[in-house]
């Protein structure tokens, strides 16, 4: 099967869209974007094709009658122990990466120990791993450096009391390779692994359907070959990626284009990305008509909320919901990051609720974006939200209101794949590059 | 016609055509005639380039020195950002005209002309024009430093978007009663009116060729850059050069450059070379960025972008629209020229000049660039794109840069907007190609 895939290289996430022939979306994938980009966009790319694996795994289980009520369960087992899989995979790397980093170390005397230090402790991260991905258990993160990372302190720390060894050195070697492992794209063969995920679901014993039929569904779906038909790249790292000038569009495009596949309707498209704020028009085809953005800086975007997070010592996902309880909205001018900050300093000397300003920081955000969009062109009907900040309930409340008293009663759309709309559009570009 | 080529520290070889070798002969000249005025006795007149008097300066034997112009050297070769901060030091605050800071920095630095001789304190200032308030202040500056005779000629704004004989004989009274009698007591010459018209006959020969070079950009593959080719055509003629034989001859041999590019076929020459491709016809409103000219200009060119027109070139006079000095009515036509300038025009009469050069030119769309530190330039510019794109239906984009404050100009953010513009330009041409 021919697909085509979008990848949207953002500041802070990587988003990838798969897409077939007919445009419908297969696959979403999303990874941070880290410090290297190639190794971003691999992930990104290779998240969306397994996502896109389970869709088709789902339509071939669909495809025969007596599969369908096994088809939730298939498809949840299925994805749990790929990520087992691809957690196993990571976590061989890791060991084979810390042993060669431990080898290298300052610390002669210690060369034999360390070696067998952390042989003991790669083999009870092992062991712990298949708890991790049993049915029903919770995962804190899905990114490996987060997973891994606490269970190999909590098993270094014992192996190292048992073994009377000291534990800084195995603290070392860990940090200096994860790294490493973190910023290697990630190994292909998703065929074995889903297979061998599908050995461990059946094992499970929880699929209650013939398991020879099952078997043979999920191998149709892995047989179709996903053949790349197009890739296009967007989003500020979209000049690192290894392609020609053709393949590369702007975020603004394609924002724009995504958008209007989400919602044909609408006409008016606000993005608040990390670093930038992006008011967009499009006609009713989805082709951009006009733009604008903020200037050299970043004021009013994402980076805003991470800053003040920071300052507030909070955890970015947590300024929405304590805005949400405010009950007074503090007025905060600056959309400046670093007057803002001084001006919540001074709000919260003055005994503000940390609720109020929060609530008062999101409207200024929202303000900005308004002028940014009346610069624009101002909003016309039908308006979508998208980037990061759309999934901010408290910046959503202060938009629907300001928009409401500037432009009446305008239907606003947000999604709740809105991440994933710039890497929606570039992949509708792909395949309208070979379609079309 | 052959091209000389000039490295510059390693960097890609400049292309230059003789004609810009003969006007690099020209400024190179002026400079070192104001500069070795205390020994030649000759005085220096100070004023600006919209609007200029120069066959008046020149009736008077005084040499005319541009402030505007020696910012725009300094931002050429990236010395204007550290006069720009010494301004700044001396109390002048960040959001002022950058052109007038980078001039007191110049100042401050012993006021050294490109030839690295200091220029000699100006004998008289000659306010000629107001379409920018700031100029006031800024001569106003410049009278407390140099305690020099000031005279400042009116002329009033086109509110109505049309010059009426009062107002031509309003500028003609002040020339007579003012401007002339302050430059005859001030250099010791008499004026002659016949020297005058010698002058104007000499400028209008200049401007046929100008306005012909200007107008080749109609023809498919435009043989110029109007805006940042165009801004080495205007050179001569805005500054010390117009009715000088000189420029007249500076003026036969750039037509004589251009007809055989015409002939060739060819497209217009960059500092890397010849253009490979006309993908896209922009209209330009607004000055260009100084500090980062060659950066800027590489955004274009390298994406085929071509300037067929730009407002920009016709702040010193627009000559393509019908005017020209004329000898037969000397201080009516000099009258007319300054009240003519563009930004000396309504809005409404700046839109319509838009409209026309892209219909006329067959323009894919405008682009704005707006000044940061120039309010006089910049406002009413959305409300003109708003107003263009709706009269055309063509795109148009708005970038910020600034005239010579090399703060003002974000690289990543500016190609951005204009790859950006360039592809919505490419989707808009896809969509009606697709249509028919």
């Amino acid at each position: 099967m021919k697909c085509y895939i979008g990848i949207d290289l953002g500041s802070t996430t990587t988003k990838a869209v798969v897409m077939d022939g007919k445009g419908e979306v297969l696959g979403r994938g999303i990874t941070n974007s880290r410090s290297n980009y190639d190794t971003a966009s691999a992930v990104a790319k290779q998240e969306a094709l397994i996502d896109a694996r389970l869709t088709l795994v789902r339509r071939a289980l669909a495809e025969e009658a007596a599969l369908a009520g096994a088809a939730e369960g298939v498809l949840e087992g299925l994805e749990r122990n790929f990520r087992l899989e691809q957690f196993l995979e990571q976590l061989e790397d890791l060991e084979r990466t810390c042993l060669a980093n431990a080898e290298h170390d300052r610390h002669e005397d210690l060369r034999k120990a360390m070696a067998e230090a952390l042989e003991e402790i790669f083999g009870r991260l092992r062991a712990d791993a298949e708890h991790l991905y049993a049915p029903g258990a919770e995962r804190k993160s899905d990114f490996f450096r987060d997973i891994a990372g606490s269970r190999y302190m909590q098993r270094a720390e014992e192996v190292a009391r048992e073994a009377g060894l000291p534990f800084d050195p195995l603290l070392n070697v860990y940090d200096k390779s994860i790294i490493e492992v973190e910023n290697r794209p990630p190994a292909g063969d998703i065929g074995g692994k889903f297979l061998r995920a599908l050995g461990r679901v059946l094992a499970e014993g929880g699929v209650h359907a013939d398991h020879e039929a099952v078997r043979a569904a999920v191998e149709r779906a892995l047989a179709v070959e996903l053949e790349e038909g197009y890739v296009v790249g967007t989003g500020y790292g979209r000049v690192r990626l290894p392609f020609s000038k053709e393949h590369i569009r702007s975020e603004i495009l394609c924002h724009g284009l995504g958008a209007h596949l989400m919602y044909p309707g609408t006409r008016t498209v606000l993005d608040i990305g990390g670093q930038d704020t992006k008011g967009i028009q499009v006609d009713e085809n989805g082709i951009v008509v006009n733009f604008q953005m903020n200037d050299r800086c970043a004021a009013g975007c994402g980076r805003y909320l991470g800053y003040i997070a920071d300052e507030m010592n909070l955890g970015l996902h947590e300024l929405g919901p304590l805005a949400m309880q405010a009950k007074k909205t503090i007025r905060i001018n600056s959309t400046c990051t670093v007057f803002a900050g001084a001006e919540l300093r001074d709000r919260l000397a003055l005994g503000e609720r940390r609720e109020d300003i929060l609530a008062g920081l999101h409207r200024a955000i929202i303000l900005r974006a308004m002028s940014i969009l009346s610069r624009a062109g101002g909003v016309q009907n039908e308006f979508t939200f998208t980037g990061g900040v759309a999934k901010n309930e408290a910046a959503v409340r202060e938009l629907r209101k300001l928009v409401k008293e500037n432009y009446g009663d305008v239907k606003i759309n947000i999604n709740p794949d809105s991440i994933y709309t710039g890497a929606l559009g570039a992949a509708e570009f792909a395949r309208r590059a070979v379609e079309a | 016609m052959s091209s000389d080529t000039t490295r510059i520290d390693g960097k890609p070889e400049v292309v230059k055509e003789p004609s810009m070798l003969k006007q690099k002969e020209m400024i190179a000249r002026n400079y070192e005639a104001l500069t070795s005025a205390p020994e030649t006795g000759r005085k220096v007149v100070s004023t600006f380039v919209p609007g200029n008097l120069n066959e008046l300066v020149m009736c008077f034997d005084m040499l005319n020195n541009l402030p505007e112009i020696n910012a725009i050297q300094n931002g050429l070769r990236k010395k204007s950002g550290a006069m720009i901060m010494d301004a700044e030091k001396r109390g002048h605050s960040e959001d002022v005209c950058t052109y007038v800071k980078a001039d007191i920095g110049m100042m401050g630095k012993g006021n050294i002309a490109p030839n690295g001789k200091p220029l000699p304190p100006p004998d008289l200032l000659l306010l000629s024009y107001t379409g920018c308030f700031t100029f006031m202040k800024w001569f106003e500056l410049l009278r407390h430093e140099y305690k020099c005779p000031t005279v400042m000629l009116h002329i009033p704004y086109q509110g109505d978007g049309r010059i009426t004989p009062e107002m031509v004989k309003y500028v003609v009274k002040q020339l007579r009663e003012e401007v002339i009698p302050a430059m005859e007591k001030v250099s010791g010459v008499k004026f002659d009116i016949d020297r005058l018209r010698e002058y104007l006959r000499e400028s209008a020969k200049a401007e046929d060729n100008l306005v012909w070079v200007l107008e080749s950009a109609k023809n498919r593959p435009s043989p110029i850059d109007a805006y940042f080719g165009g801004v080495y055509y205007i050179g001569p003629i805005f500054t010390a050069f117009r009715g000088t034989k000189d420029a007249t001859e500076y003026y036969e041999m750039l037509r004589g450059e251009i007809e055989e590019r015409l002939r060739k076929g060819q497209h217009p020459i960059t500092p890397e070379g010849e253009m490979e491709e006309e993908r896209y016809r922009l209209v330009v409103e607004g000055p260009p960025n100084w500090t980062n000219f060659r950066e800027f200009w590489k955004i274009f060119y390298e994406e085929g972008a071509v300037v067929v027109a730009s407002t920009y070139t016709k702040v010193g006079g627009v000559y393509d629209l019908g005017f020209r000095h004329d000898p037969d009515k000397p201080l009516e036509s000099l009258a007319e020229y300054c009240l003519g300038c563009y930004t000396n025009r309504n809005l409404p009469q700046r839109v319509d000049m838009l409209v026309q050069y892209i219909e006329e030119y067959q323009a894919d769309g405008l682009l704005i660039n707006s000044i940061k530190s120039c309010n006089s330039f910049s406002a009413g510019q959305l409300m003109m794109m708003r107003e263009v794109e709706k009269r055309t239906g063509k795109p148009a984009a708005f970038i910020e840069t600034d005239l010579v404050d090399p703060r003002y100009f974000s690289y990543a953010n500016v190609k951005n907007r204009l790859e950006s513009y360039f592809q919505m330009i490419d989707q808009k041409r896809r969509a009606a190609g697709a249509a028919a």
